[in-house]
């Protein structure tokens, strides 16, 4: 039987690290477009072809779309059947390394958060999330994450008898008191259920999902509708300067919970909603540069395509 | 190498790039030009400006984010120089990305301006007449805008792929081992924004 061996991780990371930072995913930039429709002739309008130009040059000059490279989120999902050679982990985080070098990304890191706050300098360590799942895949998907989104990311820990009218009023407080600070149009990310620390990784891991793929369940999948028409209300508008558009989309993950919980995370993802992924198998690498399917997120089944 | 290994390639910007300038979103054309750093004539077409104006920069200004501002603060208190005189200057709330080989420097876009609130009125107090980044500023800052005759321009927030193309020349001037959060000195041209805070407290960010 074959083996996935640390070097073609490391190698795997640095790309997805490069081409996550230059290069927008198909569907952020569809649904750029479409917004920019929206807008018609405007100062928000004018913002969104600027936001267009801008992607165009990052991914024509292979440059940052954002100077604000992030704090790189690594998701692996591993097959149970993988066998792999050397050290996962640090394969990961040398990877991270070499990309922010080679790729003449920002290192945003700082090595302690309380008192030093001493820049690591390769933008290393990211943060690592490992899911085990069917199969003998690995497969890695690559999020850089800004703090100008994430500082206005929010979670509450509500009872029960707030359901699901408190969920949507608490993901409203949030965009709101988001505005500006977070870069829209933003793709909102909600994780409901577990305890805090579940809801708040559901909330990061529904920011994977492409745009236009709802939650299977079709409860969920009317919330995420509801909540994206009455974001767009607001009109906040790309840049915070007023528009139409505010959110590109809504999604929401959901786990059960306890009887006396409900927990709500809010993940705020930036325009620049970058993302890479990466299929390996033993002996074969296969950048798609692409989204796993839904069903690798949760075990929970394919999302429906609405796009 | 180990995953302790946090040197690997060193960050040395280089003091002095030089790029050819480029044109600006043709989404601002016809905007207002403005000069940097602001002598009388410019304070008085930036007293014209409105919130919701768009503009585009000219000239030189400097880059200072958290850790810079609170250097640049803690000099002024203790009476020592400052990496750069402040009187007439603007600063840009922004951290490059690192310049690739050719290019003045790398992506740079604003940061969030809130961070700097609690420093800008003391800036202001010395001199400071402008600002650039993104978001909404507090009461405070909005006093010292308005008391000190300055501005608070947005730039669109994301964008640091094209607005990097209007930086013609970056100087590291101060701080370089802060790495992105080091000041540089750039020179732009036909650098975007849209006034947020005018020198009458009007802001961008209240909608009626």
């Amino acid at each position: 039987m074959g083996y996935i061996d640390a070097e073609s991780v490391r190698k795997t990371v640095r790309d997805l690290c490069i081409q996550a930072c230059t290069v927008l995913p198909d569907d952020v930039l569809s649904a750029l477009r479409r917004s920019r429709d929206a807008e018609g002739k405007s100062l928000a309008g004018d913002i969104m072809d600027m936001l267009l130009e801008n992607a165009e040059i990052a991914a024509g000059e292979k440059v940052p779309i954002c100077q604000d490279t992030g704090l790189v989120h690594v998701f692996l999902d591993l097959g149970r059947d993988v066998t792999m050679k050397g050290d996962l982990f640090q394969a990961v985080v040398e990877g991270v390394a070499l990309g922010y070098t080679e790729g003449y990304l920002r290192k945003s890191v700082v090595d302690d958060p309380l008192f030093d706050r001493v820049n690591t300098k390769d933008n290393s360590p990211p943060v690592i999330h490992l899911e085990l799942v069917p199969g003998s895949d690995l497969t890695i998907t690559v999020m850089p994450k800004g703090t100008g989104s994430e500082n206005m990311s929010r979670l509450a820990m509500l009872t029960p008898a707030a359901g699901p009218e408190g969920v949507k009023r608490f993901v409203l407080d949030t965009v709101k008191n988001a505005g500006a600070n977070a870069c829209p149009p933003m793709i909102v990310g909600v994780g409901v259920g577990g305890m805090m620390d579940k809801a708040a990784y559901l909330a990061k891991r529904a920011l994977l999902r492409r745009i236009g793929e709802r939650n299977p369940d079709d409860r969920v999948a009317a919330l995420e509708t509801e909540l994206l028409r009455e974001i767009n209300e607001l009109g906040i508008g790309p840049a915070g300067l007023g528009g139409s558009t505010t959110a590109l989309w809504v999604a929401i993950e959901t786990y059960p919970t306890h009887i006396g919980a409900l927990p709500v995370a809010v993940n705020l993802q930036c325009h620049a909603a970058r993302r890479a992924t990466a299929v390996l198998r033993p002996e074969s690498v296969s950048c798609e540069w692409d989204l796993p399917k839904r069903d690798a997120l949760n075990g929970k089944g394919g999302g429906k395509d609405e796009r | 190498m180990s995953a302790d290994s946090r040197a690997i390639a060193p960050e040395h910007p280089q003091s002095v790039h030089r790029h050819a300038a480029s044109a600006q979103s043709s989404s601002w054309a016809g905007a207002k030009e403005i000069r940097m750093p602001f002598d009388d004539e410019t304070l008085k077409a930036v007293a014209e400006l409105r919130a919701g104006d768009k503009a585009l920069l000219y000239g030189t200004m400097y880059t200072a984010r958290d850790a810079a501002h609170k250097r640049i603060v803690n000099a002024l208190s203790e009476g020592k120089p400052l990496p750069f005189e402040v009187a007439g200057q603007v600063i840009y709330y922004a951290g490059p990305c690192p310049a690739p080989p050719g290019k003045a420097i790398g992506s740079l876009g604003p940061t969030t301006s809130g961070r700097m609130d609690p420093y800008a009125p003391i800036l202001m107090a010395n001199g400071l007449k402008g600002m650039v980044g993104k978001g909404e500023r507090s009461q405070e800052v909005k006093d010292a805008i308005v008391k000190h005759g300055a501005v608070y321009f947005v730039a669109v927030g994301g964008a640091g792929a094209l607005l990097s193309r209007t930086v013609t020349e970056a100087t590291v001037v101060a701080y370089p081992e802060l790495g992105p959060e080091a000041v540089y000195r750039l020179q732009v041209s036909g650098f975007p924004v849209v006034v947020g805070i005018d020198s009458r407290g009007n802001d961008v960010y209240i909608r009626n």
